[in-house]
């Protein structure tokens, strides 16, 4: 035991060092598959006015339920929100059924407890003319916060599915092609 | 006796361990501790255009192009916040663009990740070496 004692120190030590650790240096490094998520999130539309664009944008998420939290004209930015019901039936059986084993085995777990409740989704979107002034270019992304019942936060995550981008530039064609007519 | 000595040395590291990287909670609203300068120029590049609302726009993209969500811009105040998810934890980003002199920018960076400062020069290297990519212009240093 007696002998165990110094490396039992250094372990220590080392431990005690290695706390104040800084975070990892490639942090900003543009990540391997940022060229696909770019052609996923991205989207062209043969028209001239920035401006018109911008303002499709904010109807469609207006029609998406929405709210716009932040808006800068000037740099072509929207960001808009929503919180939404995140509970999954499969998810709320799997809790209770795990709480009915525990408290068979005379044990109190309180799986209930950290199903998912509520989600919070953050939607950015920001336009941009291309080099020739005559066609416009938009880049969204989706992002989601999920809490539990005890409002903790589960989840975080930028949501990657092409489907979701395909369905939200589906209707922004539409909203922009609704806007020449004046409808 | 040699024993008891042992323990206490491995007692008090202990203690070290726990206590080592703690200030008080409150110095941490003004994190004056690191050397202002130095950090400064970490996080600072200058560029020689006046065109700021390309600049500005540059910021964004390549922000995007990082994965970051754009959150916030103030074009008069030269302002971009963006965020984005690491492995369950928070990495939030400010950039700040503002004139020096007619003929420069200086773009200022600083983020956090999780419930730390970013403050080594790792990580704002890589950025503005991405923004320098897509404004076609030197980032340099400043003094």
């Amino acid at each position: 035991m007696r002998k165990n004692m110094p490396s039992v120190l250094v372990f220590m030590a080392t431990i005690f060092i290695c706390g104040c650790a800084a975070t990892s240096s490639n942090l900003f490094k543009p990540a391997v598959s940022s060229l696909q998520a770019r052609q996923v999130e991205m989207k062209q539309f043969e028209i001239k006015d920035e401006l018109r664009v911008l303002s499709a944008t904010a109807a469609v998420l207006q029609d998406m339920g929405f709210t716009l939290t932040e808006v800068e004209k000037k740099l072509g930015l929207i960001v808009a929100s929503k919180e939404r019901d995140a509970t999954v039936p499969r998810q709320i059986a799997m809790a209770a059924f795990i709480d009915i084993l525990g408290a068979a085995g005379g044990s109190s777990s309180n799986a209930m407890q950290t199903i998912d409740t509520i989600q919070t989704i953050l939607v950015s979107c920001v336009t941009k003319r291309n080099l020739e002034g005559n066609k416009v270019v938009v880049r969204v992304s989706f992002q989601r916060v999920v809490f539990n019942r005890m409002n903790q936060v589960s989840r975080l995550e930028t949501i990657k599915d092409p489907k979701i981008y395909e369905g939200f530039f589906e209707k922004l064609s539409k909203s922009i092609f609704l806007e020449a007519d004046k409808i | 006796m040699k024993r008891i000595k042992i323990k206490f040395l491995a007692a008090s590291l202990l203690v070290f361990l726990i206590c080592g990287c703690a200030t008080t909670t409150q110095e941490r609203i003004l994190d004056l501790s690191q050397d202002q300068l130095k950090l400064r120029s970490i996080q600072t590049r200058a560029f020689d255009t006046s065109d700021k609302e390309k600049m500005m726009r540059s910021i964004m993209a390549t922000l995007q192009d990082l994965d970051f969500v754009i959150t916030k811009a103030d074009y008069d105040l030269g302002i971009v916040t963006s965020t984005k998810f690491v492995d369950n934890q928070v990495l939030k980003m400010t950039v700040i663009t503002r004139e020096k002199g007619s003929k420069q920018l200086l773009v200022r960076a600083n983020a956090q990740y999780g419930i730390k400062a970013v403050n080594s020069p790792g990580p704002y290297q890589n950025f503005f070496d991405a923004l320098a990519r897509s404004v076609f212009l030197t980032a340099q240093q400043i003094d």
